[in-house]
């Protein structure tokens, strides 16, 4: 589908990825900052020029040796910047209608009716924003309508720039469930950047890790993040493990959402738009779980999950430890001291109650 | 009405110098906004020369340049049968470099200030240059535009050394404004020099004061 070959040097910097994209659904661009994410975006897009070779479904968009180089509005590419970019001199409506126009006169006009305006514009609940100016939106808002007006053009390819990175916790949550639910209503190969595991976790089945101009590991998220290898590439309290639960039911009393992982219950915190039944991705940090030989009593966490050690890397010159344990098929990460694990003995194969302390689902 | 010769004059060079500046000096600006070619700074020192050098400088380089025995002023008399001394195409020509950097500034900081962000957007979203120069800048960039266009509008009515010196006195050709004024006063005739003088005065105070009224009462929505 999507064939990167390619190289940068800009000043000291240097970017060489070497990937193919064949994934539906979101494939998460992930690394610190300053490791060349948005730049790979830039250079799949056009903005940006490199050495090298990148083709998308049998179209070169450049090569380098033979010269060609697809001019970025000739590229199907749906890009949403960081910053939103909306035209100050358009309202929403003038915005969305810049886009659609522009991609009816494209001849991208077979009858995709998810790209139709009415259907945007109901999937992102724009109604009521149509008749603002982008000046008088909130930074939610504004994504909204940027990501609306990205769909608009009716891309084949989209690339999503750190599109919550300007955005505060809460004004993140409330762009969340249109980010998710993107795979299921446009159904668009999309390369989403982000610095943060807890957006990759929850969105992306697939993720790069990129790491001073490097891919360093490519792969389902799920495998990824449990990897204990790209811990230096991760930091040291992003580590963590990605789950697959499935929801059971909410307890109005308490607030509390009931999970099935693996057999086991698990409760978080309660998200109202999740309904009985549905599958989610979860993040659970490794500093966030402690481990017991015993299942403890009398103890205010109420996670609590039997499974097994399959794996136990020490830090050499570090106090810390990690271990996978393995839970009905699944794998957790923890985090805890040398002493600890030497002290409770523990050892591959040898079985463990993890004890989660939170569970990280941005909702 | 012997007077309103040179009023009308001065006008339609005044317009004439900023419709081809607008055309000229557009690209000029953009691409002093947009490069990073090492010869940027050798353009922008040219282009700024008029700000600085005496209008008699220029007019000497020019008459010089334009002249019948010069390439540019044999092969202008080979298409056009005329001059390009002494004439209101002449006149034109002087006034374009004249008023150059009046263009070229106000709409370069103007590109600048928009920066690249909108054009890529622009582009991600299937406008092809052209579009969204037309679609995207010129809408960002409609203040720089007006200042632009008023400053050398302005400027090329207050003109005088370089007309005096390309253009000379010629009634219905080049005698401009200034230059009427100039004569009058040559020749002692204050009164008429006055009503002259006091009509380019409320000329150019209504010309700006409309701008900046309008500014106020319309100030651009960007951002």
């Amino acid at each position: 589908m999507l064939d990167i070959d390619i190289g940068v040097t800009l000043d000291e910097f240097q970017l060489g990825v070497k990937e193919k994209l064949d994934a539906p659904g979101i494939t998460a661009l992930f690394g610190p900052s300053g490791s060349g994410k948005s730049t790979l975006l830039r250079v799949l897009a056009g903005f940006q020029s490199a050495t090298g070779t990148v083709s998308f479904n049998g179209s070169v968009w450049q090569d380098t040796d033979s010269g060609t180089f697809v001019a970025p509005h000739h590229r199907p590419v749906g890009y949403m910047f960081q910053d939103a970019r909306l035209f100050p001199h358009l309202s929403v409506r003038g915005n969305l209608d810049f886009a659609a126009r522009r991609a009816a006169r494209g001849g991208s006009n077979e009858a995709q009716s998810a790209f139709s305006m009415d259907h945007v514009m109901a999937a992102f609940d724009l109604a009521e924003l149509v008749g603002r100016r982008p000046g008088t939106l909130s930074g939610g808002e504004r994504q909204r309508v940027a990501l609306a007006r990205t769909l608009l053009r009716r891309p084949q390819l989209l690339l999503l720039d750190e599109p919550l990175a300007a955005l505060d916790q809460e004004r993140k949550s409330e762009i969340m469930p249109y980010l998710d639910a993107l795979p299921g209503e446009f159904d668009i190969p999309t390369i989403y950047v982000s610095h943060s595991a807890d957006e990759v976790a929850q969105l992306a089945d697939q993720m790069w890790v990129l790491a001073n101009g490097r891919v360093h590991a490519a792969g389902a998220t799920a495998e990824i993040m449990q990897r204990l290898d790209i811990q230096s590439v991760m930091g040291r309290f992003e580590a963590g493990a990605v789950i697959r639960a499935r929801v059971l039911d909410h307890d109005q009393g308490y607030h509390l959402t009931g999970l099935d992982f693996g057999g086991q219950r698990l409760t978080m915190p309660m998200v109202d738009r999740l309904a009985a039944g549905d599958q989610v991705r979860l993040r659970i940090r490794a500093r966030d779980v402690a481990l017991a030989t015993t299942r403890p009593e009398g103890i205010s966490i109420r996670n609590v999950l039997a499974g097994n050690i399959t794996e136990i890397v020490e830090q050499s010159g570090s106090p810390f430890a990690e271990a996978r344990v393995e839970v009905g098929g699944q794998h957790l990460r923890a985090r805890l001291t040398r002493a600890a694990a030497d002290e409770m003995q523990l050892a591959t194969g040898k079985p463990v109650f993890a004890l989660i302390k939170s569970i990280a689902f941005d909702a | 009405m012997s007077e309103m010769g040179p009023m009308w004059l001065t006008v339609q060079l005044a317009g004439v110098t900023t419709a081809v500046l607008l055309v000229l000096g557009t690209p000029l600006a953009w691409w002093l906004a947009r490069t990073r070619a090492t010869i940027k700074p050798v353009v922008e020192t040219v282009t700024a020369l008029p700000l600085v050098l005496p209008p008699t400088v220029l007019g000497f380089y020019l008459l010089i340049l334009l002249s019948p025995d010069s390439a540019i002023g044999s092969l202008w008399i080979s298409i056009t049968g005329d001059t390009l001394t002494f004439s209101f195409a002449g006149l034109v020509v002087a006034s374009v470099l004249y008023s150059l950097p009046f263009m070229v500034q106000p709409l370069q900081s103007a590109f600048e200030n928009v920066g690249a962000g909108p054009l890529e957007a622009a582009a991600s979203l299937g406008a092809n240059p052209w579009d969204a120069f037309f679609s995207v800048t010129l809408p960002l960039c409609a203040r720089g535009f007006l200042t632009a266009t008023v400053l050398t509008f302005a400027h090329t009515i207050g003109e005088f050394g370089v007309v005096l010196m390309v253009g000379g006195n010629i009634p219905g050709e080049t005698k401009v404004v200034s230059i009427a004024i100039y004569e009058h006063v040559e020749t002692l005739r204050y009164a008429q020099a006055h009503s002259l003088s006091a009509m380019l005065m409320a000329f150019a105070f209504a010309v700006l004061f409309a701008v900046y009224f309008l500014n106020r009462r319309f100030p651009m929505r960007v951002y």
